[in-house]
């Protein structure tokens, strides 16, 4: 299948992601400030749906406490940010190690269990880290959480960049996503993604093809949670402050719509999710107070007429396209 | 020769019924064994205690002499001891390529690379074409597993065992659901292992006339022990068996 | 701590428990016999008390509404398993938590359109206003009444289940769909009828909860997550362990906030991680294959 689809498509692959560059590296000259942010909030959701994927539609296990990565990558950058010192570089590290170590101590309960057990323990686990941002109010500052976190500059050697602006903080974000992003993608076509796939099939039988198959499930828990922790951390000083809402499990469920809307069998999936995600939202709330009726609704019709999302849905036309059906 | 597999007084209990009970059987290297048996006579259960799917209440497992009996799937598996599937097992949304290729990367320890592209490594390319060309899918390497139809998943499957290069090789009614065209094929595949490739075979079957026409050695269950053991002829002369399998 | 605080929060924490065990009952049934996780019970289980609020503002009796209330959602239920449910039998589970989900939303905003966002109250009929002894102690009639309801639904259950006709049917069909099938047994239609019981149960849960509490839009997300919290650590598709888990639950709750108040959001999710860490598939639960 790779040799085929190679051939034929690599080239205009290429062009397609060359252009989806140029594109986000054009948009802050030809948008307006309110919609270069919106940009930025939507890439740092692409982040978030794309490695929530890895374990979701990758590895076949359903998490509900995803947010808590996402959280503690957030409140490690902040807090980090707001009361030791304000270098964004090692704030940024601060917050991706913390929801490494989360992830990992979490993940390493989570992963002996399946299906709808899996996601309820993630989702105890995802519960107790919020009740723990929002009641240790002496780290956290309680339910009003993280105010003011400042958004330094960032210098390298004698380079500084200034990253305080609408468009600096764009191209950061840019930038992390970017290689983030790449590196999700390769793991998606290594050796070691192949055997998440075949964990999502049928994870009973990889045991016996000789593949300690909690490890991997493991460590597709831990790059997963890792990554959201990525997003997490530029959050916080994009947003400028943030609560513990953000680690409620409605958060969680986020990227759970988002990859279902895309596709959650093909990589870019989550990333055509969270955009459309977002853009219904905006367009959606401004119109109507009732935007629950059209998310549910729009859910509804996904899982019974668009199971696959709808870059699976094109993928799908494409192969049967090409196989000549 | 000291047996390649052994069992002492293997037992499983599942509550009060002793599925396996104190089983004790050696196994030589490059026989061809068959276990038959009534429904419910700890076949399955025996294959399960031996790949590691359950674990035995009592009794020991050696394999080669070493201990086996608490030893994850995984950890078997990669000793040499492969598994093929009653029912068809596979996994249904890959292709048959890759259905194939993630047990030739899990038997080169391949799996853990996190960032070299799969289709770079050019010995698994090559031993996975390899395979499919023996398994005679190679036209068919695109397709998912779940359209193929029942004998092809059968043949996906023995392309699995392959992959995994065993040394012992257990054989869950191969011929279960063929027409006889294929299981004649699958019979010759089978001995074609067991013979050219020396791969000892434990083999649980339900067609009496393969059993018969294949075996070196066939052990007869039944409520969980072994009632009788020996060559094909002895089986056949043996009261006691025509006793389980008719007296019900 | 004192007899009489002891007997109190007990008291209090079989009240919690015996409305969550009429609810979560209801979830664990239709999981055992259609296999479907149900999020929208949660939703049923708000109408029920939104019901509750309107028949006894319309009708002035809150038995009128007892009565009608649980009966308006198994009706409703008939309508979601029919047309929603239904074209997605087998689907995987992630779709069917998704799918109903999707149900919530739309009707927690289709609740927030009729009966607005404010809190609103539901009071018990008053032969079940004030206080009676019990045990020592004065303990509310009503909370009483809800304890006797939730025993009284689990004998129920038990005795459809095991003692008649229709419950060997739904036995039969909940353990192999297909040989029930082959058994003349109208599979599709014992799957709308258990469907509708659950629907039945989540209103029951609903109107009893009512008078316990206030009225709000965020009843049903909160009332799901509860119920599944019990089932999950009960084990899914258990009844008995549906019982313990709201048990557990609910005393937990109840004592609970007497010693970490702090905390008690994070109470039940402590205790199912606790139960799946030791007991992967809940205490009573069978694994799904």
């Amino acid at each position: 299948m790779e040799k085929s689809r190679s051939i034929i498509w690599g080239k205009n692959r290429f062009y397609g992601v060359a252009l989806a560059l140029l594109a986000l590296v054009l948009v802050p000259f030809f948008l307006s400030d309110f919609l270069v942010v919106f940009a930025t909030e939507m890439l740092i959701m692409v982040l978030f749906a794309l490695s929530f994927n890895l374990l979701f539609g990758y590895t076949g296990l359903l998490s509900f406490g995803h947010a808590a990565y996402f959280s503690i990558g957030a409140y490690g950058t902040g807090l980090f940010l707001s009361r030791v010192s304000p270098s964004l570089l090692l704030a940024f590290l601060i917050g991706i190690v913390f929801s490494f170590i989360v992830a990992f101590l979490i993940g390493y309960f989570c992963v002996r269990l399946d299906e709808i057990y899996f996601a309820m323990l993630t989702l105890a686990f995802g519960m107790m880290v919020h009740a723990i941002l929002w009641k240790w109010d002496s780290l956290t500052g309680g339910a009003d959480g993280l105010v003011g976190i400042p958004r330094p500059k960032f210098s390298i050697l004698l380079a500084t960049i200034e990253f305080s602006s609408i468009p600096g903080y764009y191209y950061l974000t840019l930038v992390v996503v970017g290689i983030c992003v790449f590196i999700l993608w390769r793991v998606s076509r290594s050796p070691f993604g192949l055997v998440l796939k075949s964990i999502r099939e049928n994870h009973e039988r990889v045991e016996f093809l000789g593949i300690a198959m909690r490890r991997y499930r493991l460590g597709a828990f831990v790059i997963s949670g890792t990554f959201c922790g990525v997003a997490g951390a530029l959050f916080a000083p994009f947003e400028r402050s943030i609560a513990p809402d953000i680690s409620f499990w409605t958060k969680s469920a986020e990227p759970v719509f988002m990859s279902l809307l895309g596709g959650t069998k093909v990589f870019f999936g989550p990333a055509v999710g969270a955009s459309l995600f977002m853009y219904l939202r905006e367009i959606i709330s401004g119109y109507t107070e009732l935007w629950m009726i059209y998310l549910g609704a729009i859910l509804i019709a996904f899982v019974i007429f668009l199971p696959g999302g709808i870059l699976g849905f094109i993928s799908d036309k494409l192969n049967a396209g090409r196989r000549g059906t | 020769m000291e047996p390649i597999l052994q069992t002492q007084n293997l037992t499983k209990s599942f509550g009060h019924l002793m599925a396996v009970n104190r089983v004790s059987l050696d196994f030589k290297e490059g026989e061809l064994t068959s276990i038959i048996g009534p429904n419910g006579a700890g076949k399955t259960t025996l294959f399960n205690l031996i790949s590691g799917k359950t674990k035995a209440s009592a009794g020991k497992i050696r394999f080669k002499g070493d201990d086996i009996t608490k030893l994850a799937p995984y950890e078997i598996v990669r000793k040499g001891i492969g598994r093929i599937f009653q029912i068809t097992n596979l996994f249904p949304e890959l292709t048959v390529y890759e259905n194939v290729r993630v047990p030739v990367l899990a038997r080169k320890r391949e799996t853990s690379r996190l960032l070299s592209l799969d289709r770079s490594l050019r010995d698994v390319n090559e031993e996975t074409s390899r395979i499919l060309g023996l398994i005679g899918l190679s036209e068919k390497s695109d397709i998912t597993c779940n359209a193929l139809s029942h004998g092809d998943q059968r043949l996906v499957e023995t392309g699995v065992a392959l992959a995994l290069e065993p040394v012992l090789l257990l054989l869950d009614e191969p011929t279960g659901g063929m027409g006889p065209e294929e299981t004649d094929e699958m019979v010759k595949f089978v001995r074609g292992l067991n013979e050219n490739r020396n791969i000892t075979i434990i083999l649980v079957e339900h067609d009496m006339r393969v059993v018969f026409s294949i075996s070196d050695r066939i052990i007869v269950m039944h409520s969980g022990g072994v009632i009788a053991d020996g060559k094909p002829d002895e089986i056949q002369a043996d009261e006691r068996v025509k006793e389980a399998y008719l007296g019900r | 701590m004192d007899y009489d605080t002891f007997v109190l929060f007990f008291l209090n924490g079989l009240t919690n428990a015996m409305t969550l065990f009429i609810i979560a009952s209801g979830l664990s049934l239709i999981f055992g016999v259609l296999r479907i996780l149900n999020l929208a019970h949660g939703s049923l289980f708000m109408l029920g008390a939104y019901f509750a609020f309107q028949f006894t503002h319309w009708f002035g009796s809150f038995w009128f509404a007892l009565i009608f209330a649980p009966l308006v959602c198994a009706a409703i239920g008939i309508i979601i398993e029919r047309f929603l449910v239904r074209p997605v039998y087998g689907i995987h589970i992630t779709f069917q938590l998704l799918l109903t989900f999707g149900i919530i939303l739309l009707v927690t905003d289709l609740v927030r359109l009729f009966w607005g966002v404010s809190y609103l109250t539901v009071s018990e009929s008053e032969v079940l206003q004030g206080a009676t002894s019990m045990l020592g102690v004065a303990y509310p009639k009503y909370n009483l009444f809800v304890i006797v309801m939730g025993i009284f639904i689990g004998f129920l259950i038990w005795f459809l289940l095991s003692k008649t006709r229709v419950g060997k049917m739904v036995r039969a069909a909940s353990s192999d769909r297909e040989v029930a099938g082959g058994l003349g047994i109208n599979v599709p239609r014992v799957y709308t009828l258990v469907f509708a019981f659950g629907a039945w149960l989540a209103g029951l849960g609903g109107v009893l909860a009512a008078p316990l509490r206030s009225l709000m839009l965020e009843l049903d997300v909160h009332t799901i997550v509860e119920a599944f919290v019990v089932v999950v650590i009960g084990g899914l598709g258990s009844i008995p362990g549906a019982f313990i888990g709201s048990f557990l639950l609910g005393q937990l709750n109840a004592f609970g906030t007497l010693y970490f108040s702090r905390y008690e959001m994070a109470f039940m999710y402590v205790l199912m991680a606790v139960v799946l860490i030791i007991r992967p598939h809940g205490l009573f639960g069978e694994r799904i294959a």
